[in-house]
């Protein structure tokens, strides 16, 4: 607490750091999984083949995705680009899954409304699914930008950076007063995050609070 | 006009859902598809904006095969009514009255200034425009899902059962301003119903379709009364169709028998034989409830009006017609039906003997 | 890509497998932490799910539970480590609060999702409390209870590698040691074990809730959902 108020500046330059390596990565995936989910909702072979590769993506570790990856793409395990490649295959995977169920959460009643009114299929699906489909799909994104922050985190143990390198200096220095600024950084951090994320969902449904 | 030129619809499985359908319904009436479920009037009504596409056979409007039209093209220039209204619900009530001028290009804001106008044509209250669909009745919901489909002035209108998920009053206010509507319109409609007594009271045609998809008659509902094509749709209309063919004749003519009226405060003078009935009457005039000798004796021993009175039957008004005089006539305590004037004023009694009589004088008709 | 073959070439060492602190014994440590941790918080969070799911009181604590996901694990384990030093203990707790919130999530969900006719009629035909509970709603239930089961799993398999930091044991091991002496084929290792651990635990736990799901039964989120 007293830890966390003296080093204020330090945990804003960290913060920016974490909030870089997992923010950025949920928008590159929410870019790629909603058209990706969008594309796979009503082809149920392709469907459900993405399921399956993203299952098997998220099952993978994150520690062991960091150490893999360079191996693969030509980045060094610390790179901020190889943590954002594997937060992104993170994302993309819980997404890929999510969006679909999303959009399959629209009543089946609206959608044929729309189209007997005369919505052209990618219309609908831009102006009526989509919008109708968000309140599910925030729920999801949520949880993803929570586990990007948690999983930066975790990476400090190899040595990637954010708040979480606060544990493990705190660790090796014996100062538990530094680790507990840290918990209370990321939990305020996560929380602060999630919050966001809920009402801009807010914002962008007016129509559900309306009752 | 809408032509059907032997459509089928038959699907993988096998079972045909349409059978062989020819009619016409001509342009500027409000046509009745009618049937149990599973009779294929849905279905039919669909494959007029293509929601549906036939196995065989043609469906034209205004002379044009459907199936060469852009089906989006087709769908903005028809209105679609739904069951539940099928608004989106993400959308404000204006928004959605404007959802068809918008996407023909239109702007926002003339859209939103014209369906106004809309809402305000189908009796709903403007300020109630910028609510959303889960903030309003079903009533409500129901009268945006018909200003939408008016928003662009479309000739065809299709309503697919939209009065049947309301309540049994709100159905009767909803059906009467769709007549006031279609009198001042003049739209073609497609309205599709399972219930026979809508289908009769908003027909100018009706189409009565059974199971198989197979269609029974196609005739005007007071030849449906009177001469109904096969048992299934005699079956169908119901028990009591003579009864109800008398909504088409009108009453004029009928002759008023003389009722005694009595103000509640002489009730206490009165003097009745056996049998003898008067009607008490409400200080501005109009009717309240009958009375009888019996009736008399309770209320001079302090008794109330309520407690001694009987409450009356249905009231005969102007230009009423038969069935409602004969109804009554045979809902009154008395005998005699009550016949007001329009400012519901008791203006004489009406006897079933006289309302039969005038039937019978009709005979031929 | 020597990496790969270093590392390839380790597994296939039978040496390395056997002993205090070979591969076989560094698998059963993680699955010692993971187990310990998936269990207790199964004891906590799977009566504690139902109780609100079946009474429909206290649902805020399902919403403040989840907030405990925004606690960061390595964290509250190094910070148990230096207050009570090195042990099963302190991995055990930290792992506890990544699993406690899918678990209790499931239940609660997986309760109040039953269809309440089918509740409704359990307590109509004379049923008590504990057996509308334990006849109707859990075997209902089940399919989102194993839901919930598997992503604690899975995320307690994923993180149990962050106890080697604590000089504990587990896959972590070979991951952490590996790059802090700059041997990375030893930390591809890890990656390697750990991952097929994961897959290896959660293919199972597919199976078990394929076989808990009653049949004719098909209920969304068996399968670890973003919310699960």
């Amino acid at each position: 607490m007293r830890y966390l108020l003296t080093h204020l500046d330090t945990a804003w330059l960290l913060a920016q750091i974490h909030l870089r390596l997992s923010l950025v990565p949920l928008l590159i995936g929410l870019a790629i999984a909603v058209p990706l989910g969008g594309y796979v909702q009503r082809r149920p072979t392709l469907r459900r083949v993405t399921t399956v590769t993203a299952s098997i993506m998220f099952t993978i570790p994150s520690l062991a995705l960091f150490v893999v990856l360079p191996l693969i793409i030509p980045t060094r395990i610390l790179d901020e680009a190889n943590v954002m490649v594997a937060l992104t295959l993170y994302t993309v995977a819980l997404l890929v899954r999510a969006v679909p169920e999303a959009l399959d959460a629209v009543p089946a009643e609206t959608l044929d409304a729309a189209t007997a009114i005369g919505y052209r299929r990618r219309a609908r699906m831009v102006k009526v699914q989509l919008p109708l489909a968000l309140p599910v799909l925030i729920a999801s994104i949520r949880v993803v930008a929570v586990t990007n922050i948690s999983m930066v985190a975790v990476g400090s143990v190899i040595g990637i950076g954010g708040l979480g390198t606060w544990f493990t200096e705190g660790y090796q220095a014996d100062k538990s007063s530094q680790i507990i600024a840290g918990i209370i950084a990321i939990f305020v951090l996560a929380i602060a995050v999630d919050t966001a994320i809920m009402l801009g969902g807010r914002l962008a449904t007016p129509w559900r609070r309306a009752t | 006009m809408i032509t059907f030129d032997h459509v089928t619809k038959k699907y993988d499985d096998g079972t045909v859902a349409v059978d062989d359908l020819s009619l016409q319904v001509p342009e500027g009436t409000l046509t009745v598809f009618v049937g149990p479920s599973g009779c294929g009037k849905t279905t039919s009504m669909r494959m007029i904006n293509r929601m549906i596409d036939p196995s065989a056979g043609i469906v034209s409007v205004d002379g044009r095969d459907i199936a060469a039209v852009d089906p989006v093209a087709l769908r903005l220039g028809i209105g679609y009514v739904l069951q539940n209204a099928g608004l989106l619900p993400h959308l404000k009530v204006i928004d959605n009255v404007a959802t068809v001028p918008v996407l023909k290009g239109q702007s926002r804001r003339s859209a939103r200034q014209s369906a106004y106008q809309v809402l305000e044509r189908v009796g709903l209250d403007p300020k109630l425009a910028k609510r959303y669909p889960a903030q309003l009745s079903g009533g409500q919901r129901q009268r945006v899902g018909v200003a939408r489909a008016l928003a662009a002035d479309p000739p065809i209108l299709l309503m697919d059962e939209p009065f049947s998920a309301v309540d049994p009053v709100v159905r009767e206010e909803l059906q009467a301003e769709m007549l006031r509507l279609q009198s001042e319109l003049h739209k073609t409609i497609v309205f599709v119903t399972h219930d026979i007594d809508e289908a009769i009271r908003l027909g100018d045609k009706v189409a009565v379709f059974g199971r198989g998809g197979r269609l029974q008659q196609y005739a005007a509902p007071q030849q449906l009364l009177s001469n109904p094509a096969n048992d299934f749709v005699a079956g169908f209309i119901g028990a009591d169709r003579g009864y109800r063919r008398l909504q088409f004749l009108d009453g004029t003519g009928l002759p008023l028998r003389d009722i005694r009226t009595v103000a509640e405060s002489a009730i206490d003078a009165l003097e009745l034989g056996a049998g003898q009935w008067a009607l008490v009457t409400k200080p501005d005039g109009s009717p309240y409830a009958w009375i009888n000798a019996d009736g008399v004796g309770l209320h001079r021993r302090g008794k109330s009006v309520y407690d001694s009175a009987i409450a009356g039957g249905s009231l005969y008004p102007p230009g009423g017609t038969l069935r409602l005089a004969l109804d009554a006539a045979l809902s009154s305590p008395s005998g005699l039906g009550v016949a007001v004037d329009e400012h519901r004023q008791v203006i004489g009694g009406i006897s079933a003997d006289d309302v039969l009589a005038m039937i019978n004088g009709r005979k031929g008709t | 890509m020597n990496f790969l073959q270093q590392a390839l070439t380790y597994l296939g060492t039978s040496a390395n497998w056997w002993g205090p602190s070979g591969i076989a014994a560094r698998i059963g440590e993680h699955l010692q932490y993971t187990a310990a941790a998936v269990f207790f918080s199964a004891l906590i969070a799977i009566p504690l799910g139902l109780y609100i799911g079946h009474t429909g009181r206290a649902t805020w604590l399902v919403a403040a539970v989840n907030a405990l996901r925004a606690l960061p694990t390595l964290g509250i384990l190094l910070l148990g480590v230096l207050l009570w030093g090195l042990g099963l203990v302190p991995p055990t707790i930290a792992l506890m609060l990544l699993g406690i919130p899918p678990l209790l999530a499931g239940s609660y969900a997986g309760v109040a999702n039953v269809d309440p006719v089918v509740v409704d009629a359990a307590r109509a035909m004379g049923m008590t409390e504990r057996q509308v509970l334990l006849r109707a709603e859990i075997p209902g239930a089940l399919p989102l209870i194993v839901g919930g089961l598997r992503t604690a799993t899975l995320q307690v398999v994923a993180t149990a590698t962050i106890a080697a930091y604590a000089s504990l044991g587990g896959l972590g091991r070979y991951l952490i040691d590996g790059i802090k002496v700059r041997q990375f084929y030893l930390a591809l290792v890890g990656a390697l074990l750990v991952t097929a651990l994961a897959l290896l635990l959660d293919a199972a736990l597919v199976l078990a809730a394929r076989l808990s799901r009653p049949a004719g039964y098909d209920a969304p989120g068996s399968s670890p959902t973003v919310d699960g």
